[in-house]
């Protein structure tokens, strides 16, 4: 790890030497202010009459002390709270806690210093990230019927197989499908005129939560008896060409892949964007030599332009697989698990939160968690080899 | 140097996500508490008070006056807001500040907040399972010590307390119902085609075959319904059960002291599969019965070229999903456009049986405010407002008739109080895992393959059970 050297201050007079602790403290009394109003909702409705009393709102101040916040204003508030003690508070602390270091003998100053600004970070993973995990895998191993029940019913269950089976085709087709048309777009907007344009509109669907793309795609696959006007845009098309209209999320196998296309539509501008710009980052030159020696166009694309870029091609694809492998949204959104489509993450979240089996959730959530530990290692090795990361 | 700002970030921390966590459910509903009293004012305490419904005598007279009593549940908007209206005169007869919060996702919230130890006073509940859950893990309060059980099994049907119950102790008290047994029709095209109500089984059956050969489609049935898909096929399933078998086989049937796949079950199935997947009585056949939002099931009906299904079997909650103008206004009126008829009776020695939908509550925290709460929930007082607004159907039968002046509730209430033997919904009552698990998955891949394979998905239901 390298120290974070910032830009060395000179010991300035005694007002200044006192900023940072007062910063320090500053950031302190913050975060203690927003916690009593966060507990207290008539303290935050008697603040926010004395904001409006001192502005001359005063019919405002009455009502508002009369009949408490309505949840608009309390969730406004709230709002404004998490930004001032999100992005206040916390530059508050680090200003402090790095003038506080600033004020410790040179000895120990940079020596300190990387643990000031990264020590946050680690408390936080600690306990939102590492102490779950370690508890979740706890509770697979002890809660309920313990690691047998657990472990033996996930395996047992003819639905948990579909779910394997499932989770498989959707990182093989939905990872390839992702990542193959975003590079095929990627490349072939790559010389085009109006390349920011067309790269808009593939980009576009990231921008759209995972639940707004299942709901849009519910209305995509809408399927009606025949005789009926089909609202559904691909039943619409599809009976337009004369074909019977099919009832894609209801019919299994079809449905599988009809779900994973809405991952592909999703996730092939986060594709595209990253290989645009590693194809952007092939250098000139280097076609140019690959043309001199006869290469055809294809034959430049496969094994001059791949290849060259096939570090970022394996980081984009264990990104989307892994984002993949957590699917739940789509499938919860679209048919519930049911009708053969269900994945793990589905089958974990119905576990938990419909049948309360917390034991059997978290052998699941361990499975998953088992399942992805491979292609983040791959990830993080990839990286390392690109040298991000030490 | 080192420890003071690990309590710094842990309390930052804490916050950030403190403050996240405890947002819904905080949100205030309309009535938010301008004050919010200490809890724990337990020092000081008066002899509780005895007698039955002591505790809602004591709070009628001021006792509990400036207290708050929280209560969580699933109804929000108009239904919310109707819930809430009606605690109006609790409030003002006792003082007592009870705050009502409906959350949509509220299962998962209601949840989180029993499993941290921020339960609610009291809730609302829709499924007894969940309150079994909530009774296995000891969060309930026996209500058997709050409420006078007495008057209770006198005003409710015994259907409701026995599905309240856990092992002999009430924990769940039942408040509304929504009659299940009840089958919508068009009433002009009706007339017009010279159709009769059917008043038994087999008038239905000759009215669904009178109109296949009349070249319609008698059913609307659907069930999808995305995660909850399934729900109407176990609504069938169980309003059939309960004509052809006695009430104890459908009460063991939920407890699971008889196999899910009990002949009784299979006889049900068998009948049910008759009506759902007789060529040409559901329109759309199974492919719309799986395809189609349970919301629209009715929507074909309202054909301008005529009906194009006749019969719906559905709670009196559907004419909110009967096709709207552009702008948003009904087209149609219940009791005029389509009015319904009681899901007919089986076999006579099984009386008239009703399915209802229902919800109940529960209470977590045992203070006297709280019991004088559940107290004043369980007599007619607590509806009548609810009642009055007519859409509304109590679990207390000694509610008056006369209470019911509109269309559709004055004809369930006549439903209820004509009806024989009560029962929830066996699917929303029974463990988890299989009443909202397998058993609905096990609907949709019975319809998928158009009713083949009965026995085999009603064993593997029945495996599934853990």
């Amino acid at each position: 790890m390298t120290a974070i050297s910032l830009p060395e201050r000179r010991a300035g007079p005694i007002v200044g030497r006192l900023a940072s602790p007062g910063a320090l403290l500053a950031a302190a009394g913050l975060f203690w202010i927003a916690l009593q109003y966060l507990r207290d909702q008539a303290g935050l409705a008697g603040l926010l009459a004395s904001i409006y009393g001192l502005v001359g709102l005063d019919d405002a101040a009455a009502a508002l002390l009369e009949h408490g916040l309505d949840p608009v204003q309390g969730k406004l508030i709230l709002a404004a709270l998490a930004i001032a003690i999100g992005i206040g508070g916390v530059w508050l602390l680090f200003v402090g806690m790095n003038g506080v270091v600033d004020l410790l003998g040179t000895r120990f100053r940079e020596r300190i210093r990387p643990y000031v600004f990264i020590g946050p970070a680690i408390v936080m993973l600690s306990i939102y990230l590492v102490f779950p995990a370690a508890a979740t895998i706890f509770a697979s191993l002890t809660d309920g019927g313990g690691i047998a029940e657990n472990y033996g019913r996930a395996f047992d269950d003819p639905e948990f197989w579909i779910a394997i089976r499932n989770n498989v085709l959707w990182i093989v087709l939905g990872t390839g499908g992702s990542v193959g048309i975003g590079l095929l777009v990627a490349a072939l907007t790559d010389r085009i005129k109006r390349e920011a344009l067309a790269k808009t509109f593939i980009f576009l669907p990231l921008a759209i939560s995972m639940v707004g793309a299942a709901v849009i795609w519910r209305f995509m696959y809408a399927w009606q008896p025949p005789g009926e006007t089909q609202i559904g845009l691909v039943n619409a098309a599809w009976t337009g060409l004369g074909n019977e209209a099919v009832p894609f999320v209801q019919t299994p196998a079809l449905n599988t892949f009809a779900l994973i296309v809405i991952m592909i539509w999703l996730q092939t501008g986060f594709a595209m964007v990253i290989l645009s710009a590693a194809l952007k980052g092939v250098s000139g030159e280097v076609l140019e030599a690959a043309r001199m020696d006869g290469a055809n166009e294809f034959q430049l694309f496969f094994k001059v332009v791949v290849p060259m870029i096939s570090g970022t091609l394996l980081t984009v694809a264990t990104t989307i697989s892994i984002a993949i492998l957590k699917v739940f949204d789509i499938v919860y959104v679209m048919t519930g698990g049911k009708f053969e489509t269900e994945v793990i993450a589905n089958r974990m979240f119905t576990e938990m939160f419909v049948f309360r089996d917390f034991g059997q959730a978290s052998a699941l959530a361990v499975i998953l968690f088992v399942a992805v530990i491979p292609i983040m290692a791959l990830n993080i090795r990839n990286l390392r080899r690109q040298g991000i990361g030490a | 140097m080192r420890t003071p700002r690990l309590v710094i970030l842990t309390s930052v921390a804490a916050l950030v996500f403190g403050a996240c966590a405890a947002q819904p459910a905080t949100t205030p509903s309309a009535a938010a508490p301008t004050q919010v009293p200490a809890t724990s004012e337990t020092s000081a305490e008066p002899p509780p008070p005895s007698g039955p419904n002591a505790e809602l005598t004591a709070a009628l007279a001021g006792e509990y006056s400036g207290t708050t009593v929280e209560v969580l549940g699933q109804w929000i908007e108009a239904e919310g807001q109707a819930f809430d209206d009606s605690l109006a005169s609790f409030r003002d007869a006792t003082g007592i500040n009870v705050v009502y919060s409906g959350i949509s996702n509220y299962e998962t919230v209601l949840n989180v907040r029993v499993d941290g130890g921020l339960a609610p006073d009291a809730a609302q509940l829709a499924q007894s399972g969940n309150m079994r859950a909530f009774q296995q893990d000891g969060k309930l309060v026996d209500l058997g010590a709050v409420l006078d059980l007495d008057t209770l099994t006198s005003e409710y049907s015994p259907g409701f307390i026995e599905a309240g119950s856990v092992d002999g102790a009430l924990y769940g008290l039942y408040y509304k119902q929504d009659l299940k047994s009840i089958v919508w029709y068009p009433v002009q095209a009706f007339e017009a085609k010279g159709y009769q109500v059917p008043t038994t089984w087999d008038e239905l059956v000759a009215l669904s075959d009178q109109i296949v050969a009349d070249g319609s489609n008698p059913w609307c049935t659907t069930i999808e319904h995305a995660d909850a898909s399934g729900w109407v096929a176990t609504d069938w399933l169980e309003d059939i059960l309960l004509r052809t078998a006695p009430p104890e086989t459908y009460d063991k049937w939920i407890a699971h002291e008889i196999p899910f796949n009990d002949p009784a079950v299979l006889h049900a199935a068998e009948i049910m599969a008759e009506m759902w997947f007789t060529e040409g009585y559901v329109y759309g056949g199974n492919t719309r019965i799986n395809a189609t939002w349970v919301g629209d099931s009715q929507t074909p009906m309202f054909d301008e070229d005529g009906p194009k299904c006749w019969l719906h079997k559905q709670a009196a909650w559907i004419p909110d999903f009967w096709p709207k103008d552009n702008d948003g206004n009904a087209l149609f009126t219940p009791g005029v456009d389509s009015s319904f008829f009681y899901f007919p009776p089986i076999d006579p020695q099984y009386g008239n049986p009703v399915l209802g939908g229902s919800d109940m509550f529960v209470m977590f925290n045992d203070r006297p405010e709280v019991r004088a709460f559940m107290q004043w929930l369980s007599t007619v007082d607590a509806v009548k407002d609810r009642v009055a607004t007519g859409a509304f159907l109590a679990a207390n039968n000694a509610v008056p008739a006369e209470w019911y002046t509109s269309y559709p509730m004055s004809g369930l209430a006549e439903i209820a109080r004509d009806a024989t033997v009560s029962r929830p919904d066996a699917s929303d009552s029974m463990l988890k895992e299989v009443g909202q698990g397998t058993l609905w998955k096990a609907m949709v891949k019975w319809v998928s393959q158009n009713g083949e394979g009965t026995d085999a998905i009603f064993e593997e239901v029945e495996a599934s059970w853990p």
